[in-house]
């Protein structure tokens, strides 16, 4: 297997007396899909956000390429440079057209040339299909056209991982598609990914590891084969069958 | 009790409810708006011609040949010109609005941080902003204009009134204008500041690429209230013995017993704000229109 790229350690995170991820140890290799499942409130969420610096965590260890995030000289703008997170409500930034949207990150956050960079998001936006709607503003696109310029916005910045929380639950089930091919193209395109997602038949086609969390507790994880046919696990099974 | 919904009963609803009039609807509603309006604001005219004092008033207050001494001035009577000192308000007014977004704008970011090292000085601020929108301006231009210069600091103490006047402009209106800003940036969704950071933006890039935007666009309206407020009380430095339009009005009034210089004044005071209420106004409309129809 590749290098590790991100490791969780017995990551422990509360909230006041609310204990939210109790003990969750997880590894991401380069090139690796790997999607979350689980009920809302299941901690999916915070996992994804503790993993960029978003929020603390209480015990544990988060190491990315090695380097353990809690180190006090850690800077949490370099982190997310490396690890870039995708929102459900994609939070697109209203003042800004699509294309300012792509470049601010490059420009502002990694100091590089607007031009040059402008290039490579109209390119990006090309992938997508959304080149000739460059200039118009966020309000204007549809919420999978805006989910996607989301996640074009986060590769401009050349992550080597990208987080994506529940990227498709706020989205009509019609355009759910679209984002979800986007993500499978990425994926094949060897792009490292952790996925929080109540897409089942995804994250079976798309993950090379699929993670089961319960009430903070990682439950079970395996490859899709083996958590989709047969789960290990009654809470596992339990869950299953009642998202099919 | 059932659950179904009234809609299989055979009842049908009624829609027709008891609203009679229907004055004020397509053409005719129209036609009645617009004869109302006339006539109040034809009574409020007519007032100023069939009140017993309505003559002494139009003369008072309406009397072009004197508006026109006010406004050029006349040097052997001590009436000095409003369209000069007019001059002194408006300088007065630009300078106190770049000092005053400068400063609210630091005051408002102080008080909505949330670092334990800022703790004395978001007290300070905060005390701050509650004494001075607490304390009427008039007093605050009586402490600074009378107060800084008998302390006798050399420099500090020999400004000229009108700065003195624009040093109390700042410091009330600081207060305000920070409390403005403070609600324009707790305005902006949260995960408007998760996707910045997420992206790896300082927060003082956050803050002046994606809140801040967006924050003065909320507030434009309230902002732009504080600012004509701003503009009319630069009358009121007058009290510093600066001839500004208001002061050179009030002196032309009681020199010639005529008071059209101070309507004259006030016509002035309206120039200068109305233009710049239409124009945010229509740079509001603009920016929306624009977000929302598309290039």
């Amino acid at each position: 297997m590749s290098e590790v790229v991100l490791e969780l350690k017995d990551v422990v995170k509360r909230f006041a007396d609310n204990e939210v991820l109790s003990g969750i140890s997880l590894q991401l290799h380069r090139h690796e899909v790997v999607c979350l499942i689980g009920a809302s409130g299941s901690g999916k969420s915070t996992l994804l956000r503790c993993a960029n610096m978003l929020e603390s965590i209480d015990a544990g260890s988060i190491t990315l390429f090695g380097q353990a995030l809690e180190d006090r000289r850690i800077d949490p703008n370099l982190v997310r440079r490396q690890i870039a997170l995708v929102f459900q409500s994609f939070n697109l930034f209203p003042h800004l057209s699509v294309l300012d949207n792509i470049v601010l990150g490059p420009v502002y956050a990694m100091k590089r040339k607007r031009a040059e960079v402008r290039e490579e998001a109209l390119a990006l936006l090309e992938r997508i299909g959304l080149r000739d709607r460059a200039d118009e503003f966020p309000d204007r696109l549809s919420g999978g056209q805006q989910q996607r310029v989301a996640i074009v916005r986060s590769l401009a910045m050349r992550p080597t991982l990208l987080l994506l929380d529940e990227v498709t639950s706020a989205l009509d089930p019609t355009l759910v598609g679209e984002v979800l091919d986007l993500l499978r193209d990425l994926a094949s395109s060897g792009t490292t990914m952790l996925i929080a997602t109540h897409e089942m038949n995804f994250a079976k086609d798309v993950s090379h590891q699929v993670a089961y969390l319960d009430k903070g507790v990682l439950v079970e994880k395996g490859t899709p084969e083996q958590i989709f046919t047969s789960p290990q696990h009654e809470a596992t099974r339990l869950f299953l069958e009642r998202v099919r | 009790m059932s659950l179904d919904t009234d809609a299989s009963s055979s009842n049908t609803p009624n829609l027709f409810g008891s609203r009679r009039s229907r004055l004020f609807v397509g053409r005719r509603g129209l036609a009645a708006s617009s004869i109302s309006t006339v006539l109040l604001v034809g009574a409020i005219v007519l007032i100023l011609f069939v009140a017993p004092g309505g003559a002494v008033f139009r003369y008072y207050f309406f009397n072009f040949h004197d508006m026109r001494i006010a406004w050029d001035g006349h040097s052997s009577q001590g009436i000095s010109a409003l369209s000069r000192s007019l001059f002194t308000n408006v300088w007065m007014f630009l300078v106190s609005e770049v000092l005053v977004l400068f400063f609210g704008l630091t005051i408002a970011w102080v008080r909505i941080s949330h670092t334990p090292v800022l703790f004395p000085v978001r007290t300070l601020v905060t005390v701050y902003t509650d004494v001075f929108r607490g304390v009427p301006l008039l007093i605050v231009v009586y402490l600074v204009g009378d107060g800084v210069p008998a302390l006798k600091l050399g420099f500090i103490s020999n400004q000229s009134p009108a700065i003195y006047g624009v040093v109390a402009l700042t410091l009330t209106y600081s207060a305000y204008v920070s409390e403005v800003l403070r609600a324009g940036i707790n305005s902006v969704p949260h995960g408007q500041l998760l996707a910045a950071r997420s992206l790896g933006l300082t927060p003082t890039s956050t803050m002046r690429r994606v809140v801040l935007p967006q924050a003065v666009r909320t507030v434009i309206p309230p902002l732009l209230n504080d600012f004509v407020s701003l503009q009319k009380d630069t009358a009121l430095v007058s009290v510093l013995g600066v001839i500004e339009i208001a002061n050179a009005g009030q002196i032309s009034a009681s020199t010639l017993f005529n008071g059209s210089g101070l309507v004259a004044a006030a016509l002035f005071f309206l120039a200068l704000t109305i233009p710049m209420t239409r124009l945010t106004d229509h740079l509001i409309e603009r920016d929306r229109s624009r977000r929302l129809a598309g290039s």
